[in-house]
């Protein structure tokens, strides 16, 4: 049997589990680990300019792909810099590893140098951590880090491993293991039958029903089911921020996301439905609003692959623990097999309502008289440039809710954001996480002057690898998103939302070897953009002028019910 | 509604901080905890008293299944058990006074434990009221200190909580 050091024992593991890119970040307490990534050209590892970036771009190939990404980075420092992405991937069950290096095991606890309690601080934001104690454990211990991340709702795991379980000298035998088991850890592979059926039932007799789908049917591969049922049916689908995707974004069934931002048709569906189908969705409060007021004459039924999920914030009459696309399957299995159909009479009804409320208020912003360019507008653009197909990765504040609004996403796995955490500085390192795995898709950023600020050292990393994404900076000189909720509750005192001293963007971009379009003025939109997607092995930051007074709309007026929106400035449902 | 939930642990280093950072994090309420190896090594069982309604104790539970280290928890309280918790007291007893405390040690089936010319000091064993009632019993003026293990509870008859 082949004997492999601890260091060399992280690399090997990582290869066999299939592992192609370790995004990271060298130092002291990984310098063993460091050697023997050199001495090997199985894995590539990608050197980024700051530790966030390379969390973010780990989750963002797993949420791609669904498959676990992986984030190297050393101790103290290197640590505590992961953090955020660590808990932007477990807010949203995403699949990650993070190796974190330590110091020697005989000074843990003596506050040496870079030492932090990486077990300790993570603790709350991981689904499970794993401190190395006898260095020939390591293949067993990543080989269950990436079983755990993976399985059952998905989420980040931490392996510190000290510097001196990785000592190049002391070598033992290598097995990696096919299969792990894990006495406590059996997540569930299928919904109880009785329960299901039970759901089937109260499906076929809904009158006003409608299909609420989240991330999980996306983590949890199960849009294809989805897609199938709902049209089998012919009830309305609404997706959450994370669920984008989940079903086709131009069906005539899709009446858009929702929740404090979602459309006004999808509220109102809601709101009004007899029945609620939730599939891997967690009713939190970004969707449920007052939850003493959400959709009062619903019954709930709730899939969810964890039991956790179910009956947290808002109880389901009919609980189903399991993975969406097993449960879903035995659904269709239902129909096909059952003579029971539904309402037909009831639900042309309730269309005929949904096509009422989508005639009044479809959504649309309204371009005034000014030349400003309109968010929205560019969002379009992009969605018609791309064909709605791109990989779109996106940063957070109001052009994240127009993104998620005005681009079609017809495939799941194409949206990519930072739904739970909500964190500044994801869409950038995002974008080039799904780039270097899908090198032949268009992959844009679409980000804000904000946002873009809070981790574009990256255009370095770009340079370095290559890396030729699209970045849609929709520069409206000011934090919108806060400015907005200042406009709306603050009378207008718009207090450190504005920045002044803005970088030259397109000089920026140059500077580190890129490409940079400024546009101001929307006849000029869709020719830049045009021109910038051409550019295929070119990273391009297109720094786009837009209106800053723009409002995101629909918004939940706050503790409100799911129907009470603020349409526009001045109109109130 | 007080719960006392029972939990089979891992008998893993930071198992414990994982379920005492899971009540903090979640705001869950921990009235009292125990823990200590069990029969099998690789096992730990600890009891915690929580006092929320069902919704809340029906998060905790779920929660804390979640956790890896977790093996299995039952709440206790949902069926018939019996549950006891250790308690030293130490009073400053002199003249009539030490009778008093002697002879309620005694009502209460406690045991005295410790003597000093001046101070008793008893040994109690029950549920956490009978606990309380003792203390009540003996008025708090002259209670030097109290200690008490927190509650470990039991299922009655064949139930078990195991492997």
């Amino acid at each position: 049997m082949e004997l492999l050091s601890g260091g060399e024992m992280v690399v090997r593991a990582l290869r066999d589990q299939g592992v192609k890119y370790i995004y990271g970040y060298p130092g002291g307490a990984l310098l063993h680990v460091y050697d023997a990534i050199f001495r090997q050209d199985e894995v590539e590892h990608i050197l980024v300019r700051h530790e966030q970036a390379a969390t973010h771009m780990a989750d963002a190939y797993a949420r791609a792909t669904g498959k676990a990404g992986v984030a190297l980075v050393t101790s103290g420092p290197g640590a505590t810099n992961a953090v955020t992405g660590i808990a932007t991937a477990y807010m949203d069950s995403i699949p990650m590893v993070v190796i974190t290096g330590q110091v020697p095991s005989h000074l843990i606890g003596e506050d040496a140098f870079q030492e932090t309690d990486m077990i300790g601080i993570s603790r709350p934001i991981v689904k499970h951590n794993f401190s190395v104690r006898h260095a020939e454990d390591i293949p067993e211990i990543i080989r269950k880090a990436f079983h755990i991340a993976e399985t059952g709702r998905p989420g980040p795991v931490v392996i510190d491993i000290p510097k001196d379980m990785t000592n190049p000298t002391d070598r033992f035998p290598y097995v990696f293991p096919k299969h792990v088991k894990l006495r406590s850890y059996n997540p569930v592979t299928k919904g109880h039958s009785g329960q299901i059926k039970k759901a089937f039932d109260l499906l076929m007799s809904a009158k006003r029903p409608v299909i609420y789908a989240g991330g999980g049917v996306i983590m949890g591969e199960a849009s294809e089911e989805l897609t199938e049922l709902a049209q089998a049916l012919n009830y309305p689908v609404t997706n959450t921020l994370m669920g984008l995707g989940g079903y086709p974004g131009t069906d005539r069934q899709f009446v858009g996301m929702l929740g404090m931002h979602g459309s006004y048709e999808a509220n109102m569906v809601m709101h009004h439905s007899d029945l609620i189908l939730a599939i891997g969705a967690r009713f939190d409060d970004r969707i449920t609003n007052g939850v003493d007021k959400f959709c009062p004459t619903a019954k709930i039924i709730h899939i969810d692959v964890d039991p956790a999920s179910i009956s947290k914030t808002i109880r389901a009459d009919v609980p189903i623990v399991g993975p969406a696309k097993a449960v879903l399957e035995e659904m269709l299995q239902l129909l096909k097999s059952s003579n029971k159909l539904p309402d037909a009479e009831a639900v042309k009804t309730w269309w005929a309502q949904i096509d009422e409320w989508r005639q009044r208020h479809g959504g649309r912003f309204r371009t005034d008289d000014s030349e400003k360019m309109k968010p929205q507008q560019v969002i379009e653009m992009l969605s018609k440039v791309t064909g709605g197909d791109a990989y779109i990765c996106s940063d957070v504040g109001q052009h994240q809710m127009f993104a998620a609004q005005y681009y079609k996403f017809n495939k799941p796995n194409r949206w990519i954001n930072s739904g739970g955490l909500g964190t500044m500085g994801f869409g950038l390192p995002a974008a080039m996480g799904v780039k270097m795995n899908f090198p032949d898709a268009d992959v844009a950023c679409v980000t804000g002057e904000g946002s873009i600020q809070m981790n574009i050292q990256e255009l370095s990393t770009c340079s370095q690898y290559n890396i030729p994404v699209k970045i849609i900076c929709l520069n409206n000189g000011s934090l919108g998103m806060v400015r907005q909720w200042q406009d709306m509750n603050y009378e207008s005192r718009h207090s450190q939302s504005y920045m002044n001293s803005l970088p030259d963007f397109i000089k920026l971009a140059e500077a580190y070897g890129h490409v940079g379009i400024k546009v101001d003025k929307y006849s000029d939109l869709e020719a830049a953009m045009v021109k910038a997607f051409a550019m295929k092995d070119r990273l391009v930051f297109m720094d786009i002028t837009v209106d800053p007074h723009e409002h995101v709309y629909p918004m939940q007026v706050p503790r409100g019910s799911m129907r009470d929106m603020w349409l526009s400035k001045t109109e109130r449902t | 509604m007080r719960h006392i939930i029972s939990v089979l642990l891992e008998n893993e280093p930071g198992a414990l901080s994982r379920v005492v950072g899971l009540f903090s994090q979640r705001n869950f309420n921990i009235e009292s905890l125990t823990v200590a190896p069990t029969d099998d090594e690789t096992l730990s069982r600890l009891t915690v008293t929580t006092v929320g309604d069902d919704r809340v104790v029906e998060q905790i539970t779920k929660q804390l299944n979640k956790l890896i280290d977790v093996v299995k928890v039952v709440d206790l309280t949902e069926g018939e058990h019996i549950e006891r918790e250790l308690m030293m007291i130490k009073f400053k007893a002199s003249g009539a006074f030490r009778a008093e405390v002697k002879r309620t040690a005694d009502i209460f089936r406690g045991q005295i434990i410790d003597i000093t010319p001046n101070t008793y000091t008893v040994q109690l064993v029950g549920s956490s009221a009978k606990l309380d009632a003792f203390i009540e019993a003996l008025g708090t003026g002259s209670i030097m200190e109290v200690v008490r293990s927190g509650v470990s509870g039991i299922a009655r008859g064949e139930k078990v909580l195991s492997l």
